[in-house]
């Protein structure tokens, strides 16, 4: 990349819409052959930016060059012929298809008598190829395909173009650790290839892992670009929130001064709970005011078994006290009844309610909790509203706004104040910080061990192995649907402990997860 | 100046998206129809002590469609459809009229057929629910099977006959007068009335928006989508029976193959053209009240200005399809593009 000119050049990009700047004179600048990343928190403008590239927004201001060129593009099709091709976060093929087909969509080969399958067929292996990706079966259904292979599917579909710009928004954020690791290999090797790669994440391992040079915006401004090297994490983290990382750090030390040690009887104890197809029959007790850490790989069975406690899905064997009496939690309705709340991994289609507002969304589980013919009356409702909006800072403060228009980091604190207002004694959080910015994910932390220091029994499932070791007093480590291990948490316990107890079971059983 | 004229264009075009402000149009161009053919159209009479005319007629024939479109709109909310509510309706005027034909005429017998009725109404209506909430059936099919049943039942009751009764504290019920005003109308608003009432004063409303929106996240939330299924279905199957009451005690006679035959589609008509977006979640009774009334004066348009019964169904269905042309955002915003470009030639052709 040393001496090449930038593929593209931004200069003193600014896009208005009704009432807010959403960017402010920003440059931007991508060289080929790197790995470029975005950072910012929700909000800083990372999407515009990306749009604005991608033909999706008119830019008000300032100049885009590609290739030395300038370009004004009116759409999308304008970017896509400058050579800049985008995979976005949410995977966009036909899921009846089959890899080639989805590969070639719309650049099928055709023939004198339409389209020729078996050229269109080799062309997309020749692509494959190229990212390394030959061992896929061109005719295997994507529906049959994890959604890691979907991914490099999707990438090898904005390839077929042989852009000189690849913009990737978030791909990681539904794989585990080995997936994004496969993931970067075929990166490195466009990036060996001269493509310049645009890489937005919220993962910071990830962005260390990968790329070359950091753009980061704060508010719709232009804060900095850096190289990788040059920036450590601390920095990086204050450049995106704009003030310092005291706020994050005392967040971690209040935790472990708070390190709870069990004592007298546990608030729920399970044994042999479990359902067929789901969830191995497992043991558990969790006490007052302790944090107890699900960690697994994605598909590990962590989902299933907090379900089980909730009554999301029924369980077919085991036992569940609570407070010392048998307890029967069969759905949601009864979990609730009992003080136990549960926040699902999927915000989209289990979580917020799209088009009921925030209030509306807010005081939804209370209002069941007492059934509809008690309504709240509209004062408490706004009382509630408020306190949890002020109590985690939800912006926009704004009760009547319908919550899809608010960033994902808020709809969570939204959920989390729903969960909240049904003053639970038993709070289950299933990926509470998935995709969301750094200083929501402070935020959210921050609420949950306030939570515990007041005596409530959090469930925290996340995938982000170091936010679990922060957090918890006990882990439960779980491989397979079953519980591998259960960990004191202390000094000695860290994200690699974890990962370590997770390879050695690999090691003991070979093949006995596949 | 500016500031307040742009606020009235936003008022303006907050009237003009509410889908039911389209509907009130249509009525008053429907009304306005009616008056070209005959000057007098909208006098209203006064005769030994009840108003008369018209208007008053469309009121009184709006009594059912309000009743079904009201609990249609419930059962839309939760993302449902109920086709059953003709058919209810035919079983519940087959029960009155069979009934009533083997008593004395009493208010007593009145009282206690009405209860009966309702009852049997309110029942096939919660049958419906637990097909959709507890077996798991899709709405459409539950209800599809419980419009043929009903039907058939309501022929099994009166034993293929179109029963006829005599009753006068029944037949007041559909003919009879309160102040001027027609009772069945009455009796409509207050129903109409109290059932907004219960669901906007109540968290009804909500938990009713939330299943027809996001059904799952309503459940995790502690909605109890079950119990609140087999309500509305149950309430959907009462209004229904209320309806059939009101459409057979007018003549006092149940017609079989007649009396409520199609009016669901009705009902889905005037749910929609209140804004009520069939894919469930925001609801709005006014809105099917609007709608309600729509469909009643159409009917009676139809009628007044003597269109062949063969080219009825043509005529009803042209006016929809034009106010839901209307409705749609998308047909509105081509219609100010052309506006614009015209606006826009038209400057062009000043300047040059």
């Amino acid at each position: 990349m040393t001496g090449a000119p930038p593929i593209v050049e931004m200069t003193g990009i600014s896009i208005s819409f009704p009432g807010v700047k959403a960017l402010d004179a920003v440059d931007f600048r991508l060289f080929p052959g790197e790995v470029h990343t975005l950072m910012g928190e929700n909000g800083a403008g990372k999407s515009t930016l990306i749009k604005a590239l991608t033909g999706v927004y008119k830019i008000d201001e300032g100049q885009i060059l590609v290739a030395g060129e300038e370009r004004r593009f009116g759409g999308t099709a304008d970017a896509q012929a400058a050579g800049i091709a985008t995979v976005y976060q949410e995977v966009n093929l036909c899921s009846n298809l089959s890899i080639g087909e989805n590969v070639m969509l719309g650049h099928e080969v055709r023939g004198p008598f339409g389209i020729n399958w078996k050229a269109t067929h080799r062309a997309a292996a020749d692509v494959l190829a190229t990212l390394g990706l030959e061992q896929l079966d061109l005719r295997r259904p994507l529906a049959t395909l994890s959604l890691a292979i979907q991914q490099l599917v999707a990438i090898s579909r904005a390839m077929v173009t042989k852009p000189k710009v690849l913009i990737l928004d978030e791909p990681t954020s539904s794989l585990d650790a080995n997936e994004v690791a496969n993931l970067f290999t075929v990166i490195r090797r466009l990036r060996d290839q001269g493509v310049a790669i645009l890489f937005v994440t919220h993962f910071l391992d990830q962005v260390y892992a990968i790329s070359d040079r950091i753009t980061v915006l704060r508010n719709g401004g232009f804060v900095g670009e850096y190289p990788t090297r040059e920036l450590d994490r601390t920095t990086l983290i204050s450049k995106m929130i704009g003030k310092d990382f005291a706020t994050l750090r005392s967040l971690g030390s209040e935790r472990q001064s708070h390190h709870y040690e069990p004592r007298g009887e546990p608030l729920l104890k399970a044994e042999d709970l479990g359902r067929k197809g789901s969830s191995e029959p497992t043991d558990l007790e969790l006490h007052q005011g302790e944090v107890l850490g699900l960690a697994g790989l994605l598909g590990s069975g962590r989902t299933e078994l907090a379900r089980l406690l909730y009554g999301a899905d029924k369980p077919d064997s085991g036992t569940v006290w609570l407070r010392g009496k048998k307890t029967d939690i069969h759905n949601p309705t009864a979990a609730l009844a009992h003080r136990i709340a549960f926040s699902s991994e999927n915000r989209r289609d289990e979580g917020i309610i799209r088009d009921l507002t925030v209030r509306e969304n807010l005081v939804l589980a209370v209002q069941a909790k007492r059934g509809w013919f008690r309504p709240l009356s509209r004062k408490e409702q706004d009382a509630l509203v408020r306190k949890y909006l002020t109590e985690l800072n939800v912006r926009p403060a704004d009760p009547e706004r319908p919550i899809k228009f608010l960033s994902g980091g808020n709809q969570q604190k939204v959920l989390l104040g729903r969960w909240l207002a049904t003053e639970p004694d038993l709070l289950i959080l299933d990926e509470p910080t998935r995709g969301i910015d750094v200083g929501a994910k402070a935020e959210i932390q921050a609420a949950v061990a306030a939570l515990a220091a007041k005596g409530v029994a959090v469930v925290f499932i996340s995938s982000e192995l170091e936010e679990v070791v922060r957090l918890s007093d006990r882990i439960i480590v779980m491989k397979d649907h079953r519980k591998l291990a259960e960990l004191e948490n202390g000094p000695h316990v860290t994200a690699e402990t974890i990962v370590a107890v997770i390879a050695d079971e690999g090691d003991d059983e070979e093949g006995d997860s596949e | 100046m500016t500031d307040v004229a742009s606020r009235l264009a936003a008022r303006r075009g907050a009237i003009v998206r509410n889908q039911a402000f389209w509907g009130v149009i249509a009525i008053v161009l429907l009304l306005a129809v009616n008056v070209v053919a005959d000057p007098g159209y909208l006098s209203i009479g006064y005769n030994s002590g009840h108003l008369s005319g018209n208007l008053i007629d469309i009121l009184r024939a709006s009594a059912p469609i309000l009743m079904i479109a009201v609990g249609m709109c419930l059962v839309v909310a939760t993302g449902g459809i109920d086709l059953s509510v003709g058919s209810i309706m035919v079983v519940a005027g087959a029960v009155s009229m069979e009934l009533l034909s083997g008593m004395d005429g009493t208010t007593g017998d009145a009282a206690l057929t009405l209860a009966i009725a309702l009852g049997i109404a309110t029942v096939l209506g919660a049958v419906n629910g637990v097909l959709v909430s507890v077996v798991g059936l899709q709405p459409f099919i539950s209800t599809l099977v419980m419009m043929l049943a009903g039907r058939g039942i309501a022929k099994v009751i009166t034993g293929g006959q179109n029963t006829t009764a005599d009753n006068d504290s029944f037949a007041w019920l559909a003919n009879g007068y309160v102040l001027g005003v027609p009772v069945v109308f009455l009796l409509a608003i207050v129903i109409v009335v109290l059932v907004a009432l219960l669901v906007r004063r109540s968290a009804l409303g909500l938990m009713l928006e939330a299943i027809g929106m996001d059904s799952r996240a309503s459940r995790l939330a502690g909605v109890k989508r079950r119990s609140l299924q087999l309500t509305v279905y149950s309430v959907s199957g009462l209004l229904a029976g209320i309806a059939g009451v009101f459409a057979t005690a007018s003549v006092m006679t149940v017609d079989v193959s007649r009396t409520g035959y199609q009016l669901e589609l009705d009902a889905i008509l005037a749910v929609v053209i209140g804004g009520t977006s069939l894919a469930g979640g925001k609801f709005s009774i006014g809105g099917a009240v609007i709608g309600g009334l729509l469909i009643a004066t159409l009917d009676k348009t139809v009628v007044f200005l003597g269109v062949p019964a063969a080219a009825t169904p043509a005529f009803k269905a042209i006016v929809i399809v034009v106010l839901c042309l209307l409705q749609s955002e998308r047909v509105r915003s081509l219609f100010r593009h052309r506006r614009a470009l015209r606006a826009q030639s038209q400057k062009e052709a000043v300047a040059a």
